[in-house]
């Protein structure tokens, strides 16, 4: 079998949506982990050390390239198959289990995803093209991700639609990441309660990190 | 078990045929004992219609024990209506109560077409079936049942994914319409056992394809198959039949 007719297959697309899936978990945790730094109340000095830090490590600029690729593959590979899905049942029942046979979420991956998207243009536009474009075109020097995270946090509607993003991922992890292991086949007895609250715990712990930091910007517990 | 009598409302699904698109037709089912079981209930009713002059409802049945996956209906939004590892034949008139109203639809995914009422063509099952189910022997004397070994657990694990009776709850229950949970059962019924090595790779590469080509969906794991199958295949042998895809993806 080539390898187009393994990525085209059911399986083979599932498989995309899996690896790409976990890089995009594993990403979270180091975002999650050096955004957390704001929490040192020391004025961004520690943030900002590592968002340099960051931005200016070849091997970090090469992971964020590969970190792309793998998000618009997620991206298209999961648009695609909500759609051909959707298109395998031309006539609907007219009545439906509701949740008496599944979780809402994992049947609300498109739909969660879709917001997800929205949300990510929203936040991408904010801080990372921002910080792109002092970076090549001034080479960096004054640039404040800190106080631009704290400017930016001042604004209600912002602060609403982060929210709004973070429980869209929450609810989005929480079946990822289970479902991740299984369509790579990691399904047993021994593993599936670690897996199970390893994703649970995680989708948490994140989520909740990242809907702390606007909210901590608005009512000021950092200063 | 008290014995009793209740009289339903009935939505069913009526189409004269492939090609017509069909509507509800509401029906009274009267006097009917809560010891029925719910293909009996219809008989009934149908008995009732062919007295009348009317086309009676049209639904698959066999062997009215369980076993032969034949009796595909999706009742009150549940595929073989609102019991656990149950099919239509094995579900009792007592799951419901004296005036409910039941509505009862086919099986609903492109693969599977309506031919008329709540009968649908399931014969892609039969073509993912063909195209990798099976062992290739030169038949001659069996073979003495014991001499191939074969490990407890495994003949376990194969024998309950060969439990597998090819009813197409799970495909009527999944939103994308896969046949994941089917076709992993087959895959792995033979995965398992010792028989099943010489075509293994073949087998699963084949069988997945014929089940893309039939149009089923992809697989997003909400466990709604694994909730509706009367025979409580486990999500475990999905899993199975992504690590043999994998597996003879890589080696083939
Ligand atoms: S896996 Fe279960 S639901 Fe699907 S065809 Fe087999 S017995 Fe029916
Ligand atoms: S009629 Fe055979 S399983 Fe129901």
């Amino acid at each position: 079998m080539t390898w187009k007719e393994y990525f085209t297959s059911s399986i083979g697309k599932k498989f995309v949506m899996a690896l790409t899936g976990i890089s995009l978990i594993l990403f979270l945790i180091v975002h999650s982990t050096v955004n957390g730094m704001i929490f040192f109340n020391d004025n961004g000095e520690t943030f900002n050390f590592y968002a340099h830090f960051l931005s200016h490590n070849w091997l970090m600029r090469l992971a964020e390239l590969g970190l792309f690729v793998g998000l618009i593959l997620h991206i298209i590979q999961g648009l695609m198959l909500w759609a051909q899905n959707n298109a395998k049942r031309p006539v609907k029942y007219a009545v439906n289990p509701g949740n008496a046979t599944s979780a809402w979420y994992s049947r609300s991956m498109g739909l969660l995803g879709s917001l997800l998207l929205i949300f990510l243009v929203v936040h991408l536009s904010h801080f990372w093209w921002g910080t792109k474009v002092s970076l090549y075109a001034s080479g960096h020097e004054g640039h404040n991700l800190y106080e631009e995270m704290k400017n930016a946090f001042q604004i209600p509607w912002v602060v609403v639609v982060y929210l709004l993003g973070v429980i869209a991922l929450c609810w989005h992890l929480i079946h990822g990441f289970s479902s991740a292991f299984q369509t790579l086949g990691i399904n047993s007895p021994k593993y599936n309660p670690i897996i199970k609250t390893l994703g649970i715990a995680y989708s948490l712990i994140v989520c909740l990190a990242f809907a702390m930091m606007p909210l901590a910007f608005y009512f000021g517990w950092i200063s | 078990m008290e014995h009793k009598e209740i009289n339903l409302n009935l939505k069913v699904w009526r189409q004269k045929n492939a090609q017509d698109s069909g509507h509800f037709e509401t029906y009274k089912a009267e006097n009917i004992s809560t010891e029925m079981s719910f293909l009996e209930m219809f008989d009934v009713l149908n008995e009732k219609l062919i007295n009348e002059g009317q086309d009676p409802i049209a639904f698959d049945h066999d062997c009215r024990e369980g076993i032969c996956g034949m009796c595909s209906m999706h009742i009150n939004g549940r595929a073989h209506g609102p019991w656990e590892g149950t099919t239509t034949c094995q579900l009792h008139m007592r799951a419901f109560t004296d005036g409910q109203t039941v509505t009862v639809e086919p099986w609903r995914a492109k693969a599977f077409p309506v031919l008329k009422d709540l009968v649908v063509d399931r014969s892609a099952f039969d073509r993912i079936q063909q195209a990798g189910g099976y062992v290739s022997v030169n038949t001659g004397n069996a073979q003495d049942g014991n001499a191939l070994p074969i490990d407890k657990a495994m003949a376990d694990a194969s024998f309950d994914a060969a439990m597998c009776i090819g009813c197409g709850a799970c495909v009527a229950a999944c939103k994308n319409s896969s046949a994941m949970l089917f076709t992993s059962a087959k895959v792995s019924q033979y995965a398992l056992l010792p028989q099943g090595q010489a075509e293994r790779k073949t087998r699963v590469l084949n069988m997945v394809a014929q089940m893309d080509k039939e149009g089923f969906g992809a697989c997003t794991n909400t466990g709604a198959c694994e909730a509706e199958c009367p025979k409580q295949i486990s999500l475990s042998n999905i899993a199975r039949l992504n690590r043999e895809y994998l597996n003879a993806q890589m080696s083939l």
